[in-house]
């Protein structure tokens, strides 16, 4: 291997697009050099291209789909294309294909609906029917903790590419909570950062369910509510239980949820 | 300087590839004038997508030889289009991109006829997608890209061996674009990995703890989502935030500043607001111009045979130098978009309590509490009992019936299959085939093909 004055960087293909570069310095050169240049560096690009080029016969077992080295050609045959045409046109055929559209997306959704597996205390309904699954709402009634005896409302919005995106949910009851804020905004780090396509809606309603059960006043999106929780547990008790029973906490009214 | 004539000239490039043979010409390769006019002729190409990619892509193909195309784009042409997709002017801002593209092309390259459609491709029926020989496209989000395959790879046909009928393969060439980097693949459904198989490649979205933007922004990007994700709802309610709207833009703009003065961060202006909010990366005319170039061969290989076709992934990358591999990908044999699914064979009669439990019988699959969806319809849910309700009507019809009496389609199930002795989700592809039996046939007379392996949880 010879070795040149410039940093070479070589990357192989398996096909017969040569990606062969080189850079020179900090400039980047393709693969066309010019005569001169090639020859006061003494190298031959173009040789060694030749070279494999060459090694590259034609193999024929790169049509056979079950050979390992399966870099076949792939074409479509044209007669056969000219042939459908005239047919159909002779017989103005209609295809039967299947008219129902696939989604990847709804059909994980439909699994993961199918294997919920709730805490008991929670439950799930379709306000648009049985044919959008898509969207539907879940309530959670906490069996523990400060919000006992509370019913919270999520809406469950579930996007086409899911589950590469995690569903948008949002509170639809008002709720005195450190981690939801007075807009129905969830914070919960497996909706947004944490979330990784192997989660499903189960452990998203697990996530929520155990923001009840413990609420967690070092990522607040309600910052009074967290600093209560913080510095005075007792009042904060308090605070929910007003809330809950749709009282004011300070400025704030909040609807009746028990 | 040698003279030519004038009509040899035109196509003197593409002669080269497609007037003689060579040592890597496919089987079916033909040389000769007459595939060259048959490329003319009978091909027809979908371009999806006016934008950077779609305009190269329009001018490449027409280029190159074929004479059918069709473009579809759903956008107008904006200002900020204008710097590489090179056939708008400043006079089409505000017209729909498909239609400028197509007259542009037709005015430069004679003989060319192109179509536009300015519609969203989800509004086109499905049979004007079965048109086309080979769809190129140049689109912008995981969506669409992921929709265009669904379609696709519904066109394809098994037969009794589980190989791909060559006649219902619709190759796709997809490229897509980066600012300095980009890729270029061929996906041939049956053959090459499809879309979904390879979606897992995809590296997570970044998005921002809530409870970051709300308490403690660190950069320009926090106080923008914050603007855009919190305070936009706290101030306007019900709208939506619609990004292409100037005035939602600004004003997400100025309490993105008002924010940021707040938390003293610097950094923050309308263009990155643009850049966050819309998730815009600048686009650059180079990459565009290699990535459809790379693309428009692809399909000149695919339709004439004229070449070894990529294999099948190409990646660009510009940003330091030029650096570009081709990567060879292997398809998901259990894919639930492109795989062949288990075969079986049933007749119209049956009712869809019956296939539920056959499922639980047939040996391959061992399927216990089945649910079963076609489509885009759920036939029937084993979970959570309100829905369980809602589909319970469903299960004394026949399958035949549900399904829209079409001879065969796809249909999935999911539930728990028995594997090794453990129980496990699965979620598997059936193709079902109904045969045509005069009169009532029982359950013991529906034949049950064993195929393919069972597909574990995703």
């Amino acid at each position: 291997m010879q070795s040149y004055c410039f940093y070479f960087i070589q990357v192989k293909s398996s096909t017969c697009i040569n990606s062969e570069t080189q850079k020179v310095g900090s400039e980047t050169k393709g693969r066309f050099q010019n005569y001169t240049e090639r020859v006061l560096l003494n190298q031959q690009p173009r040789e060694r291209k030749l070279r494999s080029r060459e090694r590259q016969r034609f193999d024929p077992n790169c049509f056979d789909p079950n050979s390992r080295r399966r870099r076949g050609v792939i074409m479509i045959g044209l007669f056969k294309v000219k042939e459908k045409q005239k047919e159909e046109a002779k017989n103005n055929n209609a295809r039967g294909a299947s008219a129902k559209k696939q989604s990847a997306g709804e059909l994980r959704l439909h699994k993961d609906i199918t294997e919920l597996n709730m805490p008991k205390s929670c439950s799930i309904s379709f306000p648009n029917g049985k044919n959008d699954l898509m969207n539907f709402e879940v309530t959670i009634k906490p069996d523990d903790g400060y919000y006992l005896g509370g019913k919270f409302v999520f809406t469950f919005q579930v996007s086409p590419v899911y589950p590469h995106e995690a569903p948008k949910v949002k509170c639809k009851t008002k709720v005195y909570h450190p981690n939801i804020d007075l807009e129905g905004n969830v914070c919960l780090n497996i909706l947004r950062e944490d979330w990784k396509p192997v989660l499903n809606i189960n452990t998203v309603i697990y996530g929520l369910f155990h923001l009840f059960t413990e609420p967690n006043h070092e990522d607040p999106l309600n910052h009074d509510a967290a600093a209560v929780l913080r510095d005075n547990p007792k009042q904060f008790e308090a605070n929910v239980k007003r809330a809950m029973y749709g009282g004011f906490v300070g400025q704030t009214s909040f609807p009746r949820c028990i | 300087m040698v003279l030519m004539d004038a009509p040899q000239s035109k196509s003197r490039d593409l002669d080269k590839l497609l007037l003689r043979s060579g040592n890597l010409v496919g089987p079916g390769f033909f040389p000769g004038t007459d595939l060259r006019d048959d490329i003319r002729e009978y091909v027809r190409v979908l371009v999806v997508g006016a934008g950077g990619l779609g305009c190269e892509l329009l001018k490449d193909l027409a280029l190159s030889g074929f004479r059918n195309l069709d473009v579809i784009d759903m956008d107008r042409i904006e200002v900020t289009n204008l710097n590489r997709q090179f056939l708008f002017r400043l006079e089409d801002v505000g017209k729909p991109k498909a239609e400028v593209a197509a007259k542009r092309v037709m005015e430069r390259v004679s003989g060319v006829e192109i179509v536009p459609h300015f519609s969203r491709i989800e509004d086109k029926e499905l049979d004007f997608y079965n048109d086309f020989n080979i769809i190129a496209l140049g689109l912008d989000s995981i969506e669409a890209r992921r929709y265009i395959n669904g379609v696709a790879c519904g066109f394809l046909e098994y037969d009794e061996d589980d190989t791909p009928r060559s006649e219902t393969i619709k190759p796709m060439v997809d490229g897509g674009t980066e600012g300095f980097k980009g890729h270029a693949r061929v996906i041939v459904p049956g053959v090459t990995p499809c879309f979904e198989c390879t979606i897992w490649l995809f590296p997570p979205q970044v998005k921002f703890p809530l409870c970051t933007l709300a308490e403690t922004p660190r950069n320009a990007a926090h106080c923008i989502e914050y603007a855009h994700l919190i305070k936009w709802h706290e101030v306007h309610g019900g709208k939506s935030f619609d990004p292409d709207e100037p005035e939602h833009m600004k004003w997400v703009y100025d309490e993105a500043i008002k924010r940021a003065e707040l938390f003293g961060i610097p950094g923050v202006t309308y263009s990155l607001t643009q850049g966050v909010v819309k998730n815009i990366i600048p686009a650059i005319a180079s990459t565009n111009a290699i990535i459809s170039a790379a693309c428009a061969l692809e399909t000149l290989k695919i339709v004439s045979g004229c070449s070894k076709t990529l294999a099948n992934y190409l990646t660009y990358n510009g940003g330091e130098g030029l650096h570009t591999k081709v990567t060879e990908f292997e398809r998901d044999k259990e894919c639930l978009v492109c795989g062949p699914g288990i075969l079986i064979e049933l007749d119209t009669s049956i009712t869809l309590q019956k296939f539920i439990d056959m499922l639980e019988e047939h040996p391959k699959l061992l399927l216990s509490k089945a649910s079963v969806k076609h489509g885009k319809d759920s036939l029937y849910m084993q979970a959570p009992p309100v829905l369980e309700e809602m589909h319970r009507p469903n299960l004394s019809k026949p399958l035949y019936d549900l399904m829209g009496r079409v001879e065969k389609d796809t249909v999935h199930v999911f539930g728990t299959a028995l594997k090794n002795e453990e129980k496990q989700s699965s979620l598997t592809k059936l193709r079902v085939v109904f045969k045509e039996v005069d009169g009532v046939a029982d359950m013991d007379t529906a034949i049950l093909r064993v195929n393919s392996k069972r597909k574990t949880p995703l």
